[in-house]
């Protein structure tokens, strides 16, 4: 019953797919675990052991939403975005006169970007912020007569609305999209981002803790190394290229924008990294055990969904 | 009982509302009646710290408030006296006015106090220059620990003026304890006690 079931049911059928992944993940790691001598810490273990079971709460959350449904996948990458946004100015130099042009980010800008989506008014939700908010928040600072640090102010306030709302908001967006015989099935689209792009995240730490050895950056990111970037990217495009039967992409198209996905997020993780380093932080947050802030978590993801949009817009819509 | 529900229910709130942490870098609590001083820039200042004490501390540790503020015969008075049994001193320079005498009166008891030495919320960067008190307290009771607390965003979230809390995240670093030095002069003392607590500020590290 159970196997008729998930034959039926694609996203119940990730979903079990990825459970059992976690499970073989958990049981490495219980391995790895037991192989420590008694009393002695082993703090990458443990991180390891964190971050499975941060995977397994953020499975479920998604997992639920979707079968909630679209309202449900909306209000859950707003308050995403809502968090990350948090973490992003939290650690951004402002001042008093910009507390006005902050209540319209946090109040007013990221319900309305998602609202947008809600209703699927795509041409507004497209111009939004890099249009309205662009040019009225900079007027709202200026209001408060206070031209310290102006313009690198205002830059911070859009650049951080950019990433964390603009950029991320275009994962739930991909419900809005009209594609000829995939009409009711735009939530395995989201399910391919993600698991490409995070799946990528995944095997560049394994690999680089395997393999790693050539540092890429220290200056930026002390922790990424070629093997891992390499042996990453390739492992995760393979993810993207073996679902291709969940998209409307042939399976040599699913390879290429997973390629495309993952080199995107490796650079999305890279940028958000010289930002931490320059204010000399090693997470945005604490929100996910073992992982950082939402952020940390998110930062591949806001490069690679605007693009991955709009591949899928140009191509199959 | 409604007191201690309505406390409980307050701390709950500021931390979750600031998504706050307390990171007990160079002190850890104490039993001892000591001084915490900290930047001064929102009115839910002394709420955070007391809210990140532990609760057998919290019971016995009192704000230090203006008087002209939150005496106002309604909830406001309320919270201050009942709730968070606060120590209200007259800011007004005036002949028979001793706030001093007013503060030293529960560290005799055993009791610890937050104070604000900047004397009023700063709606800038850094610290302002402090008031004498922290010195004068000292001088009466040299053995007292003075512990710096940084107080990073709430100001930012809820400044003076603002009506709608911006949901930043906050946290408050404890810092080493500052003693008065035998013979130490004002100056010095109150200088000391400023950097300790500048040198807790994330932004200048």
């Amino acid at each position: 019953m159970i196997i008729e079931y998930l034959s039926r049911n694609t996203l119940a059928l990730i979903f079990a797919g990825i459970a059992c992944a976690l499970l073989i993940a958990g049981a490495v790691s219980l391995v790895l675990r037991l192989r420590v001598p008694k009393g002695q810490a082993n703090p990458v273990i443990d991180n390891l052991n964190a971050r499975i079971n941060a995977w397994w709460g953020m499975i479920l959350i998604l997992g639920g939403a979707f079968w909630l449904g679209p309202a449900a996948v909306i209000l859950l990458f707003a308050f995403i975005s809502f968090q990350a946004l948090r973490e992003f100015i939290s650690v951004t130099y402002t001042r008093r006169s910009d507390y006005r042009a902050l209540l319209w980010c946090f109040f007013f800008f990221l319900p309305l970007q998602y609202g947008l989506i809600a209703i699927g008014w795509y041409g507004l939700f497209t111009i939004l912020i890099p249009v309205y908010a662009f040019l009225l928040l900079p007027i709202s600072a200026s209001l408060g007569a206070d031209a310290t640090r102006f313009l690198e102010r205002a830059a911070k306030v859009q650049w951080g609305l950019m990433i964390c709302v603009y950029c991320l908001s275009h994962v739930p967006a991909l419900l809005t999209l009209d594609i000829p015989g995939f009409a009711g099935r735009n939530e395995q689209l989201i399910v391919f981002l993600l698991l490409t792009v995070q799946s990528s995240d995944v095997f560049q730490y394994v690999w680089g803790k395997l393999l790693g050895k050539r540092k890429l950056a220290p200056a930026i990111s002390p922790s990424k190394t070629l093997e891992g970037l390499v042996g990453g990217v390739l492992s995760a495009t393979a993810v993207g290229a073996a679902m291709w039967w969940i998209t409307p992409f042939a399976w040599w198209q699913a390879a290429l924008i997973a390629l495309v996905i993952n080199v995107l997020g490796f650079f999305g993780g890279f940028v958000l990294s010289a930002i931490k380093r320059d204010r000399g932080l090693k997470d945005w947050g604490s929100m996910i055990e073992g992982h950082g802030g939402m952020l940390d978590r998110m930062d591949s993801v806001s490069f690679s969904a605007p693009i991955f949009f709009h591949i899928v817009r140009y191509w199959w819509v | 009982m409604l007191e201690k529900m309505l406390s409980a229910a307050l701390c709950g709130l500021i931390k979750t509302l600031t998504g706050a942490r307390a990171l007990w870098r160079d002190a850890a609590p104490s039993s001892q009646a000591r001084v915490y001083f900290a930047n001064h820039r929102s009115h839910g200042d002394f709420v955070l710290i007391w809210a990140f004490l532990p609760p057998t501390q919290r019971a016995l540790t009192r704000p230090v408030a203006g008087a002209d503020y939150w005496l106002d015969g309604g909830p406001r008075q309320y919270l201050i006296e009942r709730v968070f049994h606060g120590v209200l001193i007259d800011r007004q320079i005036k002949r028979g006015n001793d706030p001093i005498a007013a503060m030293l009166a529960p560290l005799e008891a055993g009791e610890s106090l937050i104070v604000f030495p900047e004397g009023t919320r700063n709606q800038g960067d850094g610290v302002l220059p402090f008031k004498t008190g922290l010195h004068r307290l000292a001088e009466a009771r040299p053995e007292t620990e003075f512990v710096p607390v940084w107080i990073e965003n709430l100001g930012r979230a809820l400044p003076k003026g603002g009506l709608i809390p911006l949901p930043l995240l906050c946290s408050l670093t404890f810092g080493a304890p500052v003693t008065l030095r035998p013979g130490e002069a004002r100056t010095g003392f109150l200088a000391r006690c400023r950097a300790a607590l500048l040198d807790l500020d994330p932004s200048a590290q």
